[in-house]
């Protein structure tokens, strides 16, 4: 049909030009010696690979994504149903709770990470403050190597749990009632049975989809490491969107770059497809 | 829902609890507003109160506002977004229509390469994408800002769900009426789906106007660098220290999507967690 041509082809060709032949580019080019500029190149094989994963600083990143992500999930999860929960159990100013909360998903990061540094700041920051006040031992946030990451985990944590409680205040509403009258009947009648054996088995689908999402994004974490840290101290905070940002565009390592840009795919490919799997068997309990 | 409903005493823990979570989230923004109002002799003074001893409000919001080029971020950042929601709808609302109602060869090709595209991160294809914004000769221009996003797989993905539930005989009775495809979509299937379409514009914009990675590889100049980039390069810059200008400037970027989202919070849950399938 040449209606149905013209109104889809647009839409066609730009997923290839700006999804497909970039995928297709980034393996290319990790597989061969090109530098940006360069008019020729050769194929090298895995010998960017090698490279990368024999460079002390790439498996610093990768390590410390993953630490990252495995704060930040879990955190989010944890306090995005908490509060979800919390909201869930009253009536009034659920409204009001669930803007605060959300706040922090749709602010631009970068201007609320510049507001993070005046709050970490080692002498007139507020957090230095409170901990002196309270006797408490304080530190440089930022510039320590101990504390760098958990505290940029924090932040990630502080930037999503909003994002988790909404979908949960989604969840929430979906759980029938009759299954609750069933609980009381079986005589689950405290909170904390019904919440054992109706609230969070019946989560389950939402769990799996926010703790899938939380990764992604956890993963792709740039703009905090970018504006506070730019991977410091040493490569204590360096994780991967950064190392590819550096090596492909500040260093123009174009190889290197390329083959981070791969592992990375690789990486989040592998997420999607899992929860593809998980939720084709249907963490259900219907 | 009287299955969660507590006694008066949990009523009144719910209450203190999310205040007290409510009021850790606000503090980084209370904070940057704090100090955006404050002389830099308190600002080093280090005290906790909120509202300073001398109000410098108005000097810190005219340094920020003329010290660097934020308004100039501030319509970049506009001019951007508006530029990118405009051709996403241009691009998917017709192809999303196809998908949904229109029978064609390699319709599920074309679905099926909507759903891979929406699991790839755009940031893993920039190098790529820098690439070829260099070899079309439009890298640091508005153009280099705008070209990655406009084609967006959510919004195909989102319009189509959206498009199926409109009846086909509301699409045979425009037909007779003489209407052509591409009239149907813009004159029925979209004014029909608008609340599909404002919520994947709030999705879009609040992704693009917060955004800092691609912008940061796209334009150099000063003159085209949307908020994120244009305030990370005054922080690295001009301000460096200067905490009270710095705070202002932030508090203007963050501002108009916080005034926004207060006043049509609904809307603003439902485009971005709704966005939650990308």
């Amino acid at each position: 049909m040449l209606a149905a041509g013209s109104l889809a082809g647009p839409a066609f060709l730009l997923l290839i030009v700006l999804f497909f032949l970039p995928v297709f580019a980034v393996f290319a080019i990790a597989l061969t010696d090109w530098q940006f500029g360069a008019s020729s190149l050769s194929f090298v094989g895995l010998a960017n690979f090698r490279e990368v994963f024999a460079d002390e600083s790439f498996r610093a990143s990768l390590v410390n994504t993953i630490v990252y992500v495995a704060i930040v999930v879990p955190g989010t999860i944890v306090l995005g149903l908490a509060i979800a929960l919390l909201i869930e159990s009253g009536k009034s100013f659920r409204a009001f709770y669930r803007a605060i909360h959300f706040l922090p998903y749709m602010a631009t990061l970068t201007a609320m990470a510049i507001a993070w540094e005046a709050l970490l700041h080692p002498t007139i920051g507020l957090v230095n403050q409170t901990l002196a006040g309270l006797d408490l031992p304080t530190a440089n946030w930022l510039r320590d190597e101990n504390t760098v990451l958990p505290v940029l985990a924090v932040i990630g944590i502080w930037q999503n749990l909003g994002f988790a409680m909404v979908l949960f205040l989604a969840g929430l509403k979906s759980i029938p009632q009759d299954l609750y009258d069933a609980a009381d009947i079986d005589g689950a009648d405290v909170w904390l049975d019904r919440l054992r054996t109706v609230t969070l088995p019946m989560l389950g689908p939402v769990t799996m989809f926010v703790f899938i999402v939380v990764a992604l994004k956890a993963f792709e974490t740039f703009d905090t490491v970018q504006v506070l840290t730019q991977g410091g101290p040493g490569h204590a905070s360096e994780m991967l969107l950064y190392t590819l940002y550096r090596e492909s565009f500040e260093y123009l390592r174009t190889g290197y770059g390329a083959s981070v840009a791969a592992v990375f795919l690789l990486i989040v490919v592998a997420l999607t497809l899992i929860q593809a799997r998980v939720l084709d068997k249907k963490v259900h309990y219907q | 829902m009287s299955a969660h409903r507590l006694a008066p005493p949990s009523a009144i823990l719910r209450h203190a609890v999310l205040l007290i979570t409510g009021a850790l989230i606000l503090i980084p923004f209370v904070w940057m507003v704090s100090l955006s109002i404050k002389p830099p002799g308190e600002i080093f003074r280090a005290s906790f109160s909120f509202w300073p001893e001398q109000f410098y409000g108005i000097e810190n919001y005219t340094k920020a506002l003329t010290n660097s080029p934020l308004p100039r971020y501030m319509l970049n950042g506009v001019i951007v977004c508006a530029m990118i929601l405009a051709l996403q709808i241009i691009v998917c609302a017709p192809a999303a229509y196809a998908l949904a109602k229109l029978d064609f060869p390699g319709r599920n090709l074309l679905f099926a390469m909507v759903l891979i595209a929406l699991i790839l991160p755009h940031e893993v294809l920039s190098l790529p994408l820098f690439v070829l914004g260099y070899q079309v000769g439009i890298l640091n221009t508005y153009a280099a800002l705008i070209f990655p996003y406009v084609v967006s797989p959510f919004g195909i993905f989102l319009f189509r769900q959206f498009f199926k539930t409109i009846p086909d005989d509301v699409i045979h009775a425009a037909r007779l009426d003489g209407l052509s495809e591409l009239a149907i979509v813009w004159r029925i299937m979209v004014p029909m789906a608008l609340p599909a379409i404002i919520a994947f514009g709030i999705f879009s914009i609040v992704s693009h106007w917060n955004s800092l990675f691609w912008p940061l590889i796209a334009v150099r100049d000063q003159s085209l660098m949307p908020p994120p980039l244009g305030i990370m390069v005054f922080k690295n810059g001009e301000a460096g220290n200067d905490y009270g200008p710095l705070m202002a400037a932030s508090t203007l970027v963050v501002a108009p999507l916080i005034i926004a989202f207060l006043s049509a919070q609904r809307w603003f849950v439902e485009g971005l967690t709704g966005g939650a399938v990308k």
